[in-house]
């Protein structure tokens, strides 16, 4: 590599990163945070013994999986206007994310509540708890510790997914490597640079999930 | 409670080595007609059972047989098809003289009843009794002590310091003073059995039920398990024990059921029934079950 392209890359990562902290990360949290919210009650309304509740969010699920993530954010954020509904790009992708989360972790929740032994529910109705305690207390945290591996899974690719939202305006990560090439005209270098940030970002996330499936391994024989 | 009374001190006055005479304690809790069908399978046809307050009815009898089921419906984890069952506690029986209040009061649940809701009949049947199962089913994520509080504490709202004194005593007396602090996985399945039993007298149920304790355990395990479940009998709690321990049924039980097909084929005395059983299916039931080659 010559100095120039050194200097370019250094000049580079600036940007790259303000992207990562003010676009990338910031989209991964809220998205991931709003997107657990939604599929666990996704996961319960398939778990409900009410067939349309479950119908609901069987066809939900279904339409999340279904469709590319791109086509989702598209309709969101230029399809939307045309029924007179505008949202900003930082929403938008938001939403986005957020929905196609969960869509996925739902199924991810939903195999983890029913992993949990029939008889821990009856342990806990025995002690005289009620459903929701039995859920909250008993079987939640059990469910918990077997869902960490995929859901760590759902988000590494969401963080990588974010870079989506360049396409809909949002200044992240990616975008801000594309600014860079664009007016460069360096696209291997700056890319490659790019793939590197993501890379570190995942590594970290990494980290995190093993001390995670750690903590929650401490009452498992092993 | 009072300070002197030691946790496991039954709710009800004991009466013990009163063996032989069924008619002497009022009941604590009678059965009427008691219906179940799992889909088109008929599981109870109508079992009737009466238990005196401190006394100890064992049933036996072949798998499939509905003594489970039964053991269940008492613990509201089934919801039968019909029938009632009625828990009397000391305090609501006429002759105590005490003072009937909550759970001291005599209370029914009619499963033929219509518009009752079923979680809220269920619960009250959970309200009075507790149940020890064959595979423990310990809270795994919780350590020996949170297992044992966490009916009381977080249910019953009753104060944490007094049902944690009461727990560590209990957990002292059944020899697992020392693993308050343990996960279930370190315990052998005895220990986990004596925790399970100790977080269902934590509860203070009016009614035990022990489905097959020690079914699970290895051999050499079952002792300590059966010892102290005669040690609750001999102190005068009230239990329901479904068990394949013909010898433990003998010793410890007040009264013997033979289950089958959904009935109960035969009731009466623990040492008549197994030594000279008057129906054929229960002959044929021990017979199987003594000489097994």
């Amino acid at each position: 590599m010559t100095q120039s392209n050194w200097d370019l890359a250094l000049s580079a990562l600036g940007p790259i990163l303000m992207g990562a902290i003010q676009g990338t990360i910031p989209l991964a949290l809220v998205s991931f945070a709003l997107g657990l919210v939604l599929a666990l009650t996704l996961a319960l309304m398939r778990l409900s013994r009410l067939r349309w509740l479950s119908a609901i969010a069987r066809v939900f699920i279904s339409i999340v999986r279904g469709t590319p993530l791109l086509v989702q954010l598209f309709v969101i954020f230029y399809g939307l206007p045309s029924l007179g509904l505008l949202i900003d790009p930082w929403p938008s992708a938001v939403i986005a994310f957020s929905i196609n989360v969960g869509g996925y972790a739902a199924e991810v929740i939903r195999a983890a509540i029913l992993s949990v032994p029939q008889g821990q529910w009856e342990a806990a109705w025995m002690v005289g708890m009620s459903r929701r305690k039995a859920l909250t207390r008993i079987i939640l945290p059990q469910a918990a510790r077997v869902s960490v591996p995929p859901l760590s899974n759902t988000f590494i690719s969401l963080v990588k997914d974010t870079s989506l939202a360049s396409l809909i305006l949002v200044t992240e990560l990616f975008r801000q490597a594309q600014k860079v090439a664009a007016f460069s005209q360096e696209f291997m270098l700056l890319y490659l640079e790019a793939a590197l940030v993501y890379w570190v970002i995942c590594l970290v996330l990494s980290t995190v999930q093993g001390l995670l499936e750690k903590r929650l391994d401490r009452y498992v024989a092993h | 409670m009072s300070p002197t009374d030691t946790p496991l001190d039954p709710p009800t006055g004991p009466q013990p080595g009163d063996w032989t005479a069924p008619a002497a304690s009022a009941a604590l809790l009678t059965v009427r007609g008691l219906r179940k069908s799992f889909g088109t399978t008929r599981v109870l046809e109508s079992i009737d059972l009466t238990v005196g307050r401190g006394r100890v009815l064992a049933l036996i009898g072949p798998s499939g047989s509905g003594k489970t089921t039964i053991l269940r419906c008492l613990n509201g984890l089934e919801n039968a098809d019909g029938g009632t069952i009625t828990i009397t506690p000391a305090e609501a029986d006429p002759a105590s003289g005490a003072a009937a209040a909550g759970t001291g009061t005599e209370m029914t649940v009619d499963f033929g009843a219509a518009g009752a809701r079923a979680t809220s009949r269920l619960a009250a049947l959970r309200d009075r009794s507790a149940m020890v199962f064959q595979n423990y089913n310990l809270f795994p994520h919780k350590t020996v002590l949170e297992n044992v509080l966490e009916g009381p504490v977080v249910v019953q709202r009753r104060p944490k310091a007094e049902v944690t004194a009461e727990a560590l005593a209990l957990l002292t007396r059944v020899g697992l003073a020392d693993k308050t602090d343990a996960y279930p996985f370190e315990l052998s399945g005895g220990q986990q059995q004596r925790v399970g039993i100790v977080r269902a007298l934590a509860l203070r149920p009016q009614l035990l039920l022990f489905d097959e304790p020690t079914s699970s355990l290895d051999p050499e395990l079952v002792g300590d398990v059966l010892r102290l479940i005669k040690e609750l009998a001999i102190e005068g709690w009230t239990m329901v024990i479904v068990t394949h321990e013909l010898e433990f049924a003998r010793e410890v039980a007040s009264e013997i059921a033979f289950v089958d097909g959904g009935r109960i084929v035969e009731h009466g005395d623990p040492k008549q029934v197994l030594r000279d059983p008057r129906e054929e299916r229960t002959r044929q039931f021990l017979h199987r079950l003594l000489n097994p080659f």
